[in-house]
Formats: C-alpha cells, structure tokens, sequence
C-alpha cells in the first residue's frame, strides 16, 4: 500500500479559512471524549468552557483583557513565524517587558507625574527588544539555534523577575510577600468602561493589529517578511538581507511581548509579583498558528483562545478539573491545525495500482 | 547474442499525476546486449518511465516483461533483484559520506564496509572507473561522483543498466570515456537504456532508439539511420525555429562590464573560490562561460548579480563605475539584470503569484512602489506585458510560479528581466531542462537585446548554445577563468580540454585545499577514465 | 564515601536524563527529523510513570508506562510530521504544550505522594574499591541503561547497514527514497525511538531522582537534552560528555545553594540554562573557526514526501 499526498488543484482562498475552523470543531469534538472520559457531563463542561465566559459584560471584558497580551504577542510571532524565525521565547520578552516597564512604576512610586505612564511603556517595549535581540544576533552572527536560545531565557527571565519581587523590589509595607508595591494612579493604565478591567491596552493592541495587516499586505517589507520565509534564495536575488530581516523582525516581536508584558502591569494586574504571567507567550504561539500568521487572524483566534483561558479557571471552579487541560486544548488545537492545513491543501489517496503492478 | 527474448518489454505502460498523464500507454522493447536509446524533450515522460522500470513509481496500467515472463517491480529492491541497475541524472548520492557508504547503500545484501571498499576497488579497477573508498563524495568532481553511481550499479552484476541524461555533467573528453565504459558492458552482453535529448551522442552510441513526445510513443528506430535533425523532428513534432541570426560580432562598442583580477572565497564551505577572475565584456557583445558544474558558475553569479559582494568596489566595473561593493539592487538601478541558474527557488518563489514574483526582481529599479505601498495593478500590468512579448502559457492570468511548465517559467523569469531593456545581462543555463521552442525562443531573444547594444553573459554547460550564441567563449575550471577566444577560432575539443583543466597551468598553492572539486589529483584520474 | 565520590554520584544521577533524552533525540534527528517535543513527551513519561507505579504498586511497570506514554506522544508527532508533511518545527511545540497539559490531569491526583524511589544494584566486591567503585559499581539501573543506550547507538549507527541507511535517510531523504529505502517508515522507527529514550528519562525523574510527582517537574531538561544534541555535534559519546557537563553544572549550582554561597539563590538556578546558551554560542563559535561547515544532518527538519 501507498499513501500519497496530491495537491488539490481546486483549494483556494476558502481552504485558508476553513482549516483553523475545522480545527476548532474538532478539538472541541475532542474535548467533549475526554470530560466524558474524566467523568463529567461533556455539554456542561462545554457550557462552563466556552459559553460562561462570555454570557456577561464583565465577562466579555475579562476575555478582551486576557486577549489583549494574546494578540499582541501573537501579531509579532507571526512575522517572526512567516519569516523562518523561530522566537519561542515571547514568555521571557514579555516578563521582561513587564519588568522594565514595572520598574519604572516602582522607582517613580510616591513622585511621578503623567509622564510615568508612557516611560513605562517605553521602557517595557525596549525591554522586551533587546532581550529577544540576544537569540537573533546570536542567530545572525554564529547561527546558533535560536529556538534554544529564546527558550532558554524565558527561565532566565522567570528567575530574575522571582529575585526582584523577592528582593530588591519587595514592598516592604507587604507583610513579607513576594510582592512589588502596587502601582500609583499614574502609573496604571486607565480603564474603557465602568464595571470591568477592560483598559487601554486592548485599544493599543487594536491599533497594532491594523498597522500589522498594513504592513504585511500592502508594503514592501511585508513582502521581504513573506518571501524570506517561502524562498530565502529568491529574496537574496531580490536583494534582501536575512541577517537584517532576522534582527527587524525579532526586534518587533521582542517588543511587541514586552509591551503586552507592561499593559499587564500597568494595566491588569498593577504590580509584579511571582506568578504574574500565565503562560501568555507560549499559548500566543497557538494564537498564530490558529490565526494563520496573519495579524486580523490573530485577532480573531487571541479572542477565541481568551474565551478558553477564563474557561479553564471557570472549570478549575466549578468543575474542579485542573487548569492545565486548557494547554491539553490548545496543544490538540495545534496538532488539528496542522494536520487540517495538509488535508485541506492535499488529498490523501492511497494509489491503486493497475494491471500487473501492485503498490 | 543467440538469445533474442527480449530482456525487458514494457506493454502499455500508463502513469497519471493529478489530471497530467505522463505515460500513455507506453510501450518499449530492449533486446540484451543492446544500447537502446529513450529519446524525448524535457517533460515528455521519459523519467517517468524509467522511474517505473527502476520500481520507483507504481504505474496505472500496463506491465512489464523481464525476460519473457511478467513481473511486479514493487521498489527498486526487486529491480536491482532482477539485474536492473540505474545511474540518476540528480546522482543519488549522499556527500557528508565515504564513496564506500554510498556505494554500500546501493548494495541489497549487508556486507561490512571493509568488503564493499575491496569489492569497489575490483570493480572500478576493471572497468577502469577509478575510485577511492575512503573519500567523501563532496570532495570528489562531478565526473567522479558520476563514476560513483555506474560502479555501484555495476557491483551488482546488473543485466541492463539505466543512464538518465548521463552526459549533460560531463566535458566532451570524459563523455568519450563513458561511451568506452557503456560499449564495453555491451560487449559482455549487458543491454543499456541510454536516456538523452542529446542527438548527436544518440547516433554516436545507440543501435535502436525509442522516441516519446508527451507521453507517448511516437517512433521506434535505429538511430545510426536518422540524421540529427530527422530526430530532432520526431522528437518536437514539427520544425523548431532556427535562430535566425547571429549579430554582428564586429560591431561591438566600448567595455561595458570589467572584472579585474577578482578573488572571492565560496560563502559555501563546500563550495569553490574565485581565484584571480578576469574578464572584459564589450557593448553588444555575448560572451559565454563554459564549464562542468561546480567549478564556481554560482559563485562568479553571485559576484556578478551583487548577491554576494566583490571585496573591492574596483574589482567590477560597469560602464566604468566601480559596483564591486554595490548589493545587486543598486547594480539594478544601473540597467544591468539577471537570471539566476535555478527558476524555482531563486529566480522565482514557488508559492507566489507571478506578479508578487515580478516585484522579486522589480522593486528596486521598475517602479511597482508608491510611498512603500506596493502598487498592485502596476505589476500585474507587468506580467500582462511579459506574457505578451514572452508568449508565456498560462491559465489564469496571475498564477502561482510552481504552476507554469519549466519552459514558461523560464520565459517569464527571462522576459522579466528583458522587458526593461538592460544594457547588461547576466543569465546562468538560460535554457536548462525546457523545451527547445523556448529554448529557441529564449537564445533568440538573447541575441536581439545584444543587437540593439546590450552586453549578455551567458553561463552555460551546454556547449552547443554557446557556439550557437556566443560572440566569445571562455571557461570556468576551479575558480579560475580562461581567456575569452572568439567563438569562430574555438573547436568543441579546446573548450572541453579546457573543462577538464588543461591550459590551466598548475592550482594556485594552498587555494583552499580539497575543497575544490575536480582538483589535479582527480583530474590525472580522469585521464585514466579516458584512456 | 569521601566528598568527591558523593559529587560524582550526585553528577551521574543529574546527568542521566539529560543523557537518555539527548540520545533518543541525537537519533531522531540524524534520520533528518526534529522533534522539538522532547520536554512534553519526558514530563508525560515522569507522570504516567509515576502515576502507574503508585497504582500498581510496581516500579518496573511504571517505567514501561512511561515509555508507553512517550512513544504514544511520539506516534502524534510522527503523524503530524511524517504521514501530514506538517511543519516540525510547530508540531513539536505543539507536543510539548499537550505533554506538559496532559502531564498536569494525568499527575494531579498523585501531588504530594510519596513513594520509595527505585534503588542501586551493588555489585558485590567491585563496589568497595575506594572511589570509583561506588561510583561504577553502585547505580541504578537506568545509568547502566544509559550507558548501554550511548554505546548502542554509537555501534548502530556506524557499525551497521540499518545505521548507515538511518543516516542517509537525514542526509538526502530524495537520494534515500530513490536507492529504494522507505525514508518515512524509518524516520518513524527513528521518532518512536526517542520518545521511548525521553518517557525513560522522564521516569527517572519521578521514580528515581525524586520520587513523586509535581507540576512542571522536568524544568526544561527536556530543551536542555535538545541542546546538548546540538552541542555533541550529533555523536553519541560527546552527547555523554555534554550531559555529564550538564549534570555537574546543575549540582554545582545545588550546592552552591546549599553552601550558602553569598548569591541570590534564583542566579544559580538560572546558571543551567545561562550556560546552555553559553555552550551553544562557544560551539558554534569554535566551528566557524574550523570553516567545517554545518555537522548537522543535510536533511534536518525537511519534510520528506514521497511520490509514487
């Protein structure tokens, strides 16, 4: 017998959008086996999953708050992503992020003035830079595989943040916990409505969302980041430089998750503390995927996948399932992604052999 | 031989891909002791079929006859199991390994390594195809890598033996060398399918000759009976277009293009250094570069395009400027243009739509960018145009590159660059692996934008091109060029002693020590292979 | 037992999984493929591991159960990447974010149970010669084990014709296919393989080095055995040379903790994954130095589909 993978000749831009679908109804086909395997009622696990989380309008806030990191993150990965760059290390950026932009907050806590807010900014987006700067020069300059590199320092990153919030940057008005002070007024992000913990960020991730989609569709250097993932020959006979497209586009992304690190700061949580990510730079990593490496998609996918974060804490609740069967959700998401990506594109066909031959 | 059961009969043998049908109903019939020919242009199915005499792909329909008796060639293990052996015209060879693994890979029985080197050694020895075991293939000429392949073959004893285009890598000296080794394994009664679109060497060689066009057959016959054009025509089906005309030579203008004493290590570890490069190409002028793969082509490309740039800004002139540290944008902007050697890859993105692939190479210097936005009709404008000058087939208008057949990408990658008129061209194998109407086609329009005072440099293994096209020839040996000699006062046979090395005079010392490959010492090695 | 004998026992034992893990995966990639889900399939291995043993109260079926749960992990990934063509690069992350997800529901019943860890076999007589006795002669199994696996491998892979094609099936899958060999069958021996060798690995982790099971507990030892691949520059003895290098880099760090060395303790603990970066980067460095080029396999990380 023979498996052969043939091109579908028919599958066009259709197939682009009904890949992550069909990936979204299987995994939740899947999901729904397993409660029943774990021994709860599949449709009410669904429910407390999927629905719960966005019956309210606090609801729906919470998810634009946990979409907002998602996204951003998400938007620069999938530049790094399309381009054969593989930063798999957002968690760090994004820590550190939080921890250069937290910084700030802290040394300015009791004299700030309006200005705190931007310099946090600032200084979380730079932080986020130069620390995914480190695998991309490495990367450029001796070819070290940047993967592990960029996942090497998100421990790195983890430990520094525990050091600071345990040392250094203790409050010490905390009754000992490892904890920063929390933020001043001005260095907190304000909030979009009453009633909720929706605020600025989501508008900032909104704005770089839409520049992202400019960019890749209709500039030059988002074609330089398309042909330098599908053909780095032809993009050195198009006369660009790889080495300098790896640095831009980690250089992006780097700051891209250290700005969602220091919205979360500033934004959500308002101080640093151990603990403070939930794994937003590894879940973002299915955020693109499941949003095709396209900005609008990773919009649309952070929101999805926001829904099913609040839902595994729903679910910790009420349901008392652990809350790492989200990432059981999100790695099936992936496999599903992928697996759809080629049965879409491609036929599977086992050949049948003719007369006098057999496979 | 006595024995006239035909050593294999293929009966209506049909392969599909998707809705192509590359063999119809194919039929051929190879007596032993016989060099039959398989004759046909590029896509017209040969691989095909051979891949399915090998057991590589399953067919359709049909079957074959070993020896009279119908048999199942389910992979290329069985095939080997009957006695069918098969040199690749992409050697299937694996670099980072000795010769001995890689000829113990081919071996179906395991057998310590100490054994095959040994057997290798034997092997080579007697049909004069010398090897050395130890070695690594990617040290090794392409000549040696191809002996490689026969050797491994002929360590199983094989009773018929499948070249695919055996001699588009060789220089003329080593393909006699072949043909010695080829009639000698017919002389022992071994029967060899020789696969071609090279007439001349047909007539030379083979005693009877099938012919496919578009996957099926469509003329058996003794080729020694046939004249080259006779078989030329069986093989398109109607008259090629001759080119017309070449320019005349005398008229060229002042130097365009200087490359003065150019050194430049390979940025591939495996690769070959330029060493002491220099030429001169004139206003009007082709000029051609001959020699076997591997002896720096892509890196003289790379130095040229700017891909790769020169140590010094004087050691390339244009139109004297020096370019030597100007990336290849910017050589753009000085209307010089190129068309690299590989169309899917590096000319062209597979994946993308021939108008994001006419930006690939348009960015800079054709105005397809407003304000950083790229300007979308303009470049699909640009296609419309290429396709008209280039008759480009296609279905829809804006296709995906992988899509088109090699000789209308060929055109499109070609016109592309031709379409804004450079007054220098720089194309590697303009005709490699397409059908002779864009062949002709591309060589014609070569030779009209050199009329109209463009400077062309064609690098090329195919000779006859060159003698057809180029005003001058020149060869690439090892990094080093040859002189450039007017095409009139060179013979076939210069130009191939030149491919082999000769002339050369002795290797630079210490110019990157084994990592050149067809060095002297494997060179004193070929002259054995001939002799 | 003097000092440098309890070190040397204490490095072997760090070593050890990082060894197991780092040669599965050094032959998973010499057939041209790359899993990056090595951390999720060892996390898997040390839970089900752990989570059979305290069921059935058997070490043995413990670790044949975290075997069993890295070549299951493996089989997905050689799906996705063999049978679909996928990307590897995201199907191995992806197997990594499952495996350690799946690792948390399948772990969360047995937090906190204690249990008695796997022992060492004493070799009689042998074990008593002063210093590299105990160090030889008392280990547990899996040590042996690893060894074993290091020169088995290394014997496999240059000594015999299944070894030799292995590698030609990462080098030049193309030529591989076209001599007649079935590169995705092989490559998928090759995958199962190394999620046999890292749901081993993890079972050491949680029935040999510390005996019970907690969240996350391989700590990113499964990208450390990623790097030390690399940095073994795919040879299995060097690959041995990395993890010992590794391992006594984690128990310095230990104890300098425990030592009281004037440094706060999250510095040391990060001093692993610091110099991992610092290994790869002098490597790397060093190669170029040489011009040898890329060691890796020619074929590494390319899909491979066969036309038939």
């Amino acid at each position: 017998m023979a498996l052969v993978l043939e091109r579908r000749p028919e599958a066009g831009k259709w197939a682009l959008l009904l890949s992550p679908l069909l990936a979204v109804v299987l995994t939740l086909v899947s999901s729904l086996v397993i409660f029943w395997m774990l021994g709860q009622d599949p449709l009410r696990a669904l429910q407390v999953y999927f629905l719960l989380p966005v019956s309210d309008a606090w609801g729906l806030q919470e998810v634009m708050v946990k979409a907002t990191p998602l996204v951003l993150i998400a938007t620069g990965l999938a530049l790094c992503f399309r381009s054969n760059n593989w930063n798999i290390g957002a968690e760090g950026q994004f820590l550190i992020g939080a921890i250069c932009g937290g910084g700030v907050a802290v040394w300015t806590h009791g004299w700030g003035g309006p200005w705190v807010l931007p310099l946090m900014l600032a200084a979380g987006a730079l932080g986020g830079m130069a620390y995914a700067l480190i695998p991309a020069v490495l990367k450029v300059k001796l070819r070290v595989n940047e993967i592990l590199v960029s996942l090497m320092l998100v421990y790195v990153a983890d430990l520094l943040l525990d050091w600071l919030v345990r040392g250094p940057w203790r409050d010490p008005f905390g009754f000992n916990m490892p904890q920063t002070v929390t933020f001043a007024p001005e260095a907190t992000l304000p909030l979009l409505f009453q009633g909720g913990r929706m605020n600025l960020g989501s508008v900032i991730a909104l704005v770089v969302v839409v520049a992202a989609a400019v960019v890749m569709a209709r500039t030059l250097k988002g074609f330089e980041i398309r042909l330098v993932g599908q053909a780095p020959r032809a993009a050195r006979f198009a006369g660009f430089s790889d080495a300098r497209l790896t640095l831009t586009v980690f250089a992006v992304s780097g700051a891209l998750a250290g700005l969602a690190g220091v919205l979360e700061a500033a934004g959500t949580v308002r101080q640093l503390l151990p603990g403070f990510s939930v794994g937003y730079g590894f879940t973002a990593i299915i955020v693109a995927f499941l949003g095709r490496l396209n900005p609008v998609g990773c919009l649309i996918a952070g929101i999805f996948i926001a829904i099913t974060f609040i839902g595994g804490e729903n679910a910790q609740i009420v349901l008392r399932l652990p809350r790492d069967m989200t990432l059981v959700f999100q790695g099936m998401l992936l496999f599903y992604i992928l697996a759809c990506d080629t049965l879409i594109l491609y036929r599977v066909r086992r050949r049948v052999p003719g007369v006098g031959a057999q496979a | 031989m006595a024995d006239r059961t035909p050593l294999l009969v293929a009966e209506a043998l049909t392969r599909r891909f998707g809705a192509l049908v590359a063999n119809d109903s194919v039929d051929l019939r190879i007596m032993p002791g016989e060099i039959h020919a398989l004759l046909g242009e590029n896509g017209a199915g040969k691989s095909t079929l051979v891949k399915m005499l090998y057991g590589l792909l399953v067919p359709d329909g049909g079957r074959i006859l070993w020896r009279g008796e119908p048999v199942t060639l389910a992979n290329p293990r069985a095939a080997r199991a009957l006695g069918i052996g098969m040199v690749f015209q992409h050697f299937s060879l694996f670099d980072a390994m000795t010769v001995a693994e890689n000829v113990g890979l081919a071996l179906d029985e395991a057998e310590p390594l100490r054994d095959v080197a040994e057997r290798l050694r034997e092997v080579s020895r007697a049909y004069g195809l010398p090897l050395e075991p130890g070695r690594e293939v990617w040290r090794l000429s392409v000549g040696e890598r191809q002996r490689i392949e026969i050797v491994r073959c002929l360590m199983q004893d094989p009773h018929l033996l499948i070249l695919d285009e055996p001699t588009s890598v060789l220089t003329p000296q080593e393909t006699e060398g072949l043909f010695e080794t080829l009639r000698t394994l017919r002389d022992e009664g071994r029967a060899v399918l020789y696969i071609s679109h090279k007439l001349d060497e047909v007539r030379q060689l083979c005693e009877a000759a099938t012919i496919l066009r578009q996957g099926k057959v469509v003329e058996r016959c003794d080729p020694r009976g046939q004249t080259a054009a006779s078989l030329a025509r069986m093989m398109v089906g109607s008259q090629i277009a001759e080119v017309r005309l070449s320019h005349a030579a005398e008229a060229t203008g002042p130097v365009r293009l200087r490359v003065d004493n150019l050194n430049m290590p390979s940025e591939d570890p495996q690769g070959t250094s330029l060493k002491g490069v220099s030429l001169e190409l004139a206003a009007g002028e082709v000029l051609g570069i001959a020699g076997v793969a591997g002896n720096g082509q892509d890196e003289l490309f790379a130095a040229l395009s700017g891909e790769v740039l020169a140590p010094r800004a004087a050691d390339l002139t244009l139109d004297g400027t020096p370019i030597g540290r100007e990336g290849i944008n910017r050589r753009r902007r000085r209307s010089a243009a190129f068309v690299p050697e590989e169309r899917l890859g590096h000319a062209a993105a597979p994946r993308m739509a021939l108008s994001e692939n006419a930006l690939v190479a348009g960015h800079a210097a054709n105005g397809f960018l407003r304000g950083g936005f790229i300007q979308r009709d303009r470049m699909l404008n640009w296609v419309d145009a290429v396709t008209h000058a280039f008759d480009v087939r296609k279905g829809p208008r804006d296709p995906e590159a992988r899509d088109l057949s090699g000789g209308n990408l060929q055109k499109f990658v070609v016109g592309r660059e031709m379409l804004r008129k450079p007054r220098l061209l720089v194309v590697s194998q303009p005709t490699w692996g397409v059908d002779a109407g864009a062949a002709s086609l591309i060589r014609q329009a070569l030779l009209d934008l050199a009329r109209d005072g463009a400077s062309v440099l064609v690098i090329s293994q195919d000779l006859d091109e060159l003698f057809q096209i180029a005003d001058r020839i020149a060869v690439i040996f090892n990094g080093r060029l040859s002189d450039a000699q007017p095409t009139r006062e060179m013979t076939r046979e210069a130009v191939g002693l030149l491919m082999g090395g000769e002339g050369f005079g002795p290797a630079t010392p210490g110019a990157t020590p084994g990592a050149a490959p067809g060095a002297a010492p494997g060179q004193a090695r070929d002259k054995e292979g001939v002799a | 037992m003097t000092l440098a004998t309890a070190i040397l026992l204490t490095v072997i034992t760090a070593a050890t999984p990082l060894l197991i893990a780092a040669i599965g995966e050094l032959v998973v990639e010499r057939s041209g493929v790359l899993n990056l889900g090595v951390e999720g399939m060892m996390i898997m291995g040390a839970a089900s591991g752990v989570a059979v043993a305290i069921i059935t109260g058997s070490s043995t079926l413990g670790v044949l159960a975290a075997i069993g749960a890295g070549v299951a992990l493996a089989a997905i990934f050689a799906l996705l990447t063999l049978a679909l063509a996928a990307n590897q690069y995201a199907s191995g992350l992806a197997l990594t974010i499952f495996g350690v997800g799946l690792s948390g529901v399948v772990g969360a019943p047995f937090v906190g149970v204690q249990r008695e860890g796997i022992g060492r076999i004493t070799i009689p007589f042998l074990s008593d010669i002063p210093v590299i006795g105990p160090v030889l002669f008392r280990q547990d199994l899996f040590v042996y084990a690893s060894v074993a696996l290091v020169i088995g491998v290394s014997w496999f892979l240059w000594r015999t014709k299944s070894g030799l094609i292995l590698r030609a099936c990462g080098e030049n899958p193309v030529s591989a296919h076209a001599l007649g060999y079935r590169v995705l069958r092989i490559r998928l021996y090759a995958v199962l393989f190394g999620g046999a060798c890292a749901g081993l690995a993890g079972a050491y982790l949680s029935l040999v080095l510390t005996p019970f099971w907690t969240s996350g507990m391989t700590a990113g030892r499964g990208w450390i055995a990623l790097a030390i691949v690399v940095f073994a520059s795919w040879l299995p003895f060097r690959a041995m040379l990395g993890a010992y290098l590794f391992g006594g880099l984690i128990i310095l760090q230990l104890h300098a903790q425990t030592a009281g060395v004037a440094i706060p303790s999250q510095f040391l603990a990060a001093l692993p994954y610091l110099l991992t970066i610092v290994a790869l980067t002098l490597i790397m460095a060093a190669r170029r130095g040489t011009g040898a080029g890329s060691v890796a396999p020619a074929g590494l990380g390319q899909p491979f589909t066969p036309d038939r």
